[in-house]
């Protein structure tokens, strides 16, 4: 079906939805890379106009990408929950922008449409919204998952402790959780990515953070970030893998290119539940999703990123993760060219990500060739933290080095919780206090050379 | 006013920055400054021009025949805005590839500049001499090196197309980190040919001095691709087990005779 808005004397028209939903989108790199971005800025706001005016009931009979060649679509559309919706099934997008601000939607009307609500309802209304929209919605959006501890409670934010190095080496690896640890940080999970691929230093990796975790007794779970087949494989010979880590997309295409399909997935989850690894829940999974992927693995079907970047939550809540996190400027400024790009991109993965009922946390990121530095990411960290990001990554010094890029650091999270008063998941916060390293209000205690924790790290260099 | 942290020996066991200190929550003058020194040396490691000239007579002084291709990006701006063209050949260099109709090899090398041309500066000629023998070891024949300009990874499958060796490796300049400015990746991919996806291929990842080292890298890949031909397949389907034949840490002198 073709779109028409008329400004003035000029009309724009749209060929089909997905045309005018990219049309409509906030201007960015990977759009223009794609060819389907608007191509005035006129166009754009006729194209947002337009969009508003367009019944949200019409997302569940006009497929962006056709349910017989997509199992994404066919996941969306066969897993969409009409009761659910029927609160919001007469509204228009623009009328569904003002009811999700308006004080009728609160916390528990807004986790009871979840299931009502497709990628592509909430892609839509975001394009219509400013960024004080997408904080205010997400910020009321409530979504809380458990393993060894509870996160996504209202006013706590978590992070994932990431102490990546570049040869995995362990004393390296165990330095660096140390240092996270005694900077308060570490609640969503301590996660590594591998540098290797290799099966034996991956199950190394997860016996020293399941080591760790075991013997300080420590209220939080462990990862390797490696591909849901050799997690499998790693589970089929014992190793202790508390989170089943993959990264996915909003294309069957997409996912195609990473290895995976919804079957896989399935049999990762299901591995990972059977462990009953969690002792306060069995979330036991972990997403992460970005702008751009689809399009870089030639899987786009000419819909625009930020809409696809949607999709992928849909793929994610279907196996109910711990934790899911858009890796918003890891991707390159031939998706997101700079730091506004990039703080719009956060926003809207964020609020999308609530919205559909996912743990949603974003690594607030950028890679040296982007055109965006410190500045940017002080700024999409204080607007995740006042919008209620689930998590947010903890990398030394903010220097990752081994997958070579910029993100949060253990300080900006202590600065983000000074600033915002944002506290850790309880159970991790009491034992900090309990190992002596904050006091009662969830500050930093001076350091202690003598904390049984540097032992750890002795050992593992010995 | 700076809280130091009792454990900056820990420091030694990794690049990464522990133990910085902390002024309240913050970071102390010293290291904001640091950081900054650093990432404005990153920024100019992504725009350094590749000098193919210099890198071609490195790699022929060890015995290898080259050739230079360039990808269908003009300037360094376009390269890094349209990854796309980063990923075809011109179409001259498409042509010149196309008229040489040389017999395929088992193992054609393409050295892409990718998002550091230092990478290949520095770690071209010393991660292809620890290869060399390796290769000769396994009686693997090998195609003209190619030199792709403005080249990443995906553009090796244009070459494999038309060399149609039976393996190809990609060596890249990844996109330069804080505290690696010039770190090589290496990308294996089977049957190469325009169309396959990152998940059909496998990735040695931090090749440089401080990092995965050439011995090992080089073992790694030859590991590898005798796995692939073995198999028939790379990426994904692939597990990366070489670690177990290591000695010490360090390669083994050959690779197993297959039983």
């Amino acid at each position: 079906m073709a779109f028409v808005h008329r400004i003035g004397a000029r009309t724009h028209a749209f060929a089909d939805l997905k045309d005018l939903m990219a049309k409509a989108t906030p201007p960015r790199s990977g759009d223009m890379l794609a060819g389907i971005a608007a191509a005035s800025a006129e166009e754009n706001v006729a194209a947002k106009m337009c969009l508003a005016e367009v019944p949200l009931k019409t997302f569940l009979t006009e497929a962006l990408i056709p349910y017989e060649s997509d199992e994404v679509t066919r996941l969306i559309l066969d897993e969409h929950d009409p009761v659910a919706f029927s609160p919001v099934s007469a509204l228009t997008v623009g009328d569904f922008r003002d009811f999700l601000l308006s004080d009728q939607a609160t916390p528990d009307v807004l986790a009871g449409l979840a299931r009502g609500l497709t990628p592509e309802m909430v892609a839509a209304v975001s394009k219509l919204m400013r960024n004080q929209d997408l904080i205010l919605v997400a910020k009321k959006c409530r979504v809380v998952t458990r393993f060894r501890n509870t996160i996504g409670l209202p006013g706590t934010m978590a992070v994932r402790l990431q102490p990546n190095h570049p040869t995995d080496d362990a004393a390296g690896v165990s330095a660096t959780i140390l240092d996270g640890l005694l900077y308060g940080c570490g609640d969503a999970v301590i996660g590594i990515n591998p540098a290797s691929d290799s099966l034996p230093v991956l199950d190394r990796l997860l016996k020293l953070m399941d080591e760790v975790i075991r013997r300080f007794d420590i209220p939080t779970q462990s990862c390797v970030l490696t591909h849901v087949t050799s997690s499998i494989e790693l589970m089929n010979r014992g190793a202790p893998v508390d989170l089943v880590f993959q990264s996915i997309a909003g294309t069957e295409g997409a996912n195609r290119s990473f290895g995976v399909d919804l079957k896989v997935l399935q049999e990762g989850y299901e591995a990972a539940r059977a462990l009953k690894r969690g002792t306060v829940g069995q979330n036991a999974m972990y997403f992460e999703t970005g702008q751009g992927s689809a399009l870089s693995a030639g899987a786009h079907h000419g819909v625009d990123q930020q809409t696809l970047e949607a999709r992928a939550y849909a793929v994610a809540r279907k196996f109910e993760p711990l934790l899911v996190n858009t890796v918003v400027g890891f991707i390159g400024p031939e998706y997101l060219y700079d730091g506004k790009q990039i703080i719009r991109a956060g926003l809207e993965d964020h609020f999308c990500g609530k919205l559909l009922g996912v743990p949603l946390g974003v690594d607030v990121c950028y890679t040296n060739h982007a055109e965006a530095d410190q500045d940017d990411m002080d700024t999409l960290l204080t607007l995740l933290g006042a919008a209620g990001v689930t998590y947010v990554m903890g990398i030394p010094g903010a220097d990752d080095v081994m997958l070579n890029y910029q993100s949060t650091s253990f300080h900006d999270a202590l600065y983000v919780r000074e600033v915002l008063g944002l506290k850790r998941a309880p159970e991790f916060e009491a034992w900090l206090e309990r190992m002596g390293i904050t006091d009662a209000t969830g500050k930093l205690l001076p350091a202690s050379g003598a904390h049984p924790l540097l032992g750890f790290v002795q050992e593992q260099a010995a | 006013m700076i809280a130091r942290d009792p454990w900056q020996s820990f420091a030694r066991h990794t690049p990464a920055r522990i133990a910085l200190g902390r002024t309240g929550a913050s970071l102390p003058t010293e290291e904001v400054l640091r950081f900054s020194l650093a990432h404005a040396q990153a920024r100019d490691a992504v725009h350094m021009p590749f000098d193919a000239e210099r890198v071609e007579s490195e790699i022929r002084a060890l015995g290898f025949d080259t050739l230079r291709v360039e990808s269908a990006a003009p300037a360094r701006d376009v390269y890094l805005r349209r990854p796309d063209l980063g990923r075809r050949l011109s179409d001259e260099s498409r042509a010149r590839l196309a008229a040489l109709d040389a017999p395929p090899a088992d193992l054609a090398i393409v050295v892409a500049d990718g998002l550091s041309a230092a990478a290949i500066h520095a770690q071209t000629a010393p991660f292809l001499a620890a290869l060399k023998p390796w290769i000769e070891k396994e009686g693997w024949s090998v195609a003209p090196v190619a030199l792709a300009a403005q080249a990443r990874v995906a553009l090796g499958d244009e070459v494999g197309e038309l060399l149609k060796p039976r393996a190809l490796v990609v060596l890249v300049g990844e996109r330069p980190g804080l505290s690696s400015p010039d770190s090589l990746g290496l990308y294996l991919t089977l049957a190469p040919r325009v169309g396959r996806t990152d998940a059909e291929r496998n990735c040695i990842s931090n090749v440089r001095a401080e990092g995965l080292s050439h011995p090992l890298a080089a073992f790694k890949l030859v590991w590898h691709i005798r796995e692939a031909l073995r198999l028939g397949l790379t990426g994904v389907g692939l597990k990366d087990e070489s670690d177990l034949l290591l000695v010490d840490g360090a390669p083994p002198a050959a690779l197993p005779r297959p039983a």
